[in-house]
């Protein structure tokens, strides 16, 4: 990873990154959230974001489908510039699904409507082919029978299924997703990393913001460690958890051992 | 006691201009028929505007708001439709009505649809744009479904105002059922058809006002 990191901001046309964050800059106000920031995903890739809250992960995340605009660097997603003016950014964010960690399912549409609606409206797909492609969703998170059962209706850790469902369904080049279990109660973690899992053996991209440890170690691709909003250290899950190079990774990951 | 109820509940005057009150009944339900979905739909015109990301177009509809929410609705009635000849513009009594009224229950619509905006989390527009929609695509099928939801009530409170509200039409001589009960009780030395008219007014929008209440309850 470190040569990637010194190589220049260009961007040839064959990158073999499906998505190259680079130098990537946020400010909120007096506070800046992200100062420079490098994210490198190879595709097929599980990538863990993990640091301390504040250290900038859920920013970066949402920087990647300027849900934040960006003050500086650059973005290329599956060789597309993000940040260029002519890039179309609605059909760009239709390559990039998102899981939020509070849900954000639709609370006035049911289930099937919720992961339908994109499809139809921003896919252009035929009422029944969504239904059709929506059962599929369900049936591949493991809620075939909640098509029509409101959000409400539904336990967090099944929402949260609905959510990656939702995202899935547009067939999405990468699925960024921010603590997508940090709003569950522990005995409904499980199921949604399940799916997470089920998701990385299908060759699903997908970048994760989450304090979920024994999950990134049993199946990250890569672990980025940012502190303060700078990458402090990266490499393969065995890396930054056994042999971490940093003082900063070292006292991040003995807190939250305990 | 019995000249009161002569004066107030005087069955045989009742009977004998109700017809008449009926007539001036049908012109206020024409008023309503166009009034209400004007209010509805410029409401919602007034608080893209209110909500508006640039300042340009915030500001001076929160400026327009504020003066028209302020401002006597009757006066503005009488305004326009005694002012506007004056450059020139003659329009008949109803189309003064619904400018005035244009003005006045967009501003309030208007509002309440803001405080329904304001109350869905910001993370449905999120999660909408997320998947590709549009702005547009995301206020119409994900934002603003869920802001009328959440304002039903206050919306259906303020269409019960606009309806009792369209009386300060019979200022300027529009014959609907207020105007019509006035003009029956100076025709009979009686005040029996304003307390019909009154009836009428609470068969109306009784129901209205319960279903209002039910669904306060609900929410």
């Amino acid at each position: 990873m470190s040569s990637a990191a010194a190589a220049p901001e260009s961007f040839s046309p064959m990158s073999r990154y499906l998505l190259e964050a680079r130098g990537v800059r946020k400010r909120f106000g007096s506070t800046e959230v992200l100062k420079g920031v490098d994210l490198l995903v190879e595709p097929g890739k599980l990538v863990f974001l993990i640091g301390p809250s504040g250290s900038g992960k859920s920013t970066l995340l949402r920087c990647c489908n300027r849900l934040e605009e960006p003050d500086g660097g650059s973005i290329i997603m599956d060789n597309v510039d993000l940040l260029s003016p002519r890039t179309d950014i609605n059909a760009a964010r239709r390559q990039i699904g998102m899981v939020f960690q509070s849900f954000n399912l639709y609370p006035h549409l049911t289930v099937q409507k919720n992961i339908t609606l994109a499809l139809r409206k921003v896919a252009g797909m035929s009422t029944a082919d969504a239904n059709a492609r929506a059962a599929e969703m369900l049936a591949l998170v493991g809620l075939p029978d909640k098509a029509a059962a409101y959000p409400t209706q539904l336990s967090g850790g099944q929402q949260q299924r609905i959510g990656i469902a939702r995202s899935l369904a547009l067939n999405p080049k990468i699925i960024l997703m921010d603590e997508p279990t940090s709003a569950l109660d522990p005995e409904l973690v499980g199921s949604v990393l399940a799916v997470v899992k089920d998701l990385r053996d299908r060759g699903i991209t997908m970048v994760i913001a989450s304090h979920e440890m024994n999950f990134a170690r049993e199946a990250a691709d890569q672990v980025v460690f940012l502190d303060g909003g700078l990458v402090i250290e990266q490499g393969s899950a065995e890396d930054i958890f056994l042999r971490p190079q940093e003082e900063r990774t070292k006292r991040f990951l003995a807190q939250i051992r305990h | 006691m019995e000249q009161f109820t002569q004066e107030f509940f005087n069955l045989d005057v009742m009977t004998k201009v109700a017809p008449f009150l009926l007539q001036g009944l049908l012109q206020t339900l024409l008023l309503c028929s166009f009034l209400i979905p004007i209010g509805l739909v410029s409401g919602i015109l007034v608080m893209l505007l209110t909500t508006s990301p640039y300042r340009l177009l915030r500001w001076p509809a929160i400026v327009a708001v504020d003066f028209f929410r302020a401002f006597p609705p009757l006066v503005l009635l009488v305004f326009v439709y005694a002012g506007l000849p004056f450059i020139g513009l003659r329009v008949p009594a109803l189309v003064a009505v619904a400018v005035a009224f244009l003005i006045n229950s967009a501003s309030y619509y208007g509002e309440i649809y803001r405080a329904g905006m304001v109350s869905v989390p910001k993370g449905q527009r999120e999660a909408a744009r997320s998947t590709g929609l549009s702005a547009t695509q995301t206020l119409l099928y994900v934002t603003l479904p869920q802001a009328i939801r959440n304002v039903l009530p206050d919306l259906l409170s303020n269409t019960v105002e606009l309806v009792k509200l369209t009386t300060l039409a019979s200022v300027i001589s529009v014959p609907e059922l207020l105007h019509s009960a006035n003009l029956a009780r100076s025709l009979t030395y009686n005040s029996s058809p304003l307390i019909l008219a009154a009836i009428i007014y609470l068969l109306l929008l009784l129901p209205v006002v319960r279903l209002i209440a039910r669904l306060e309850h609900r929410l």
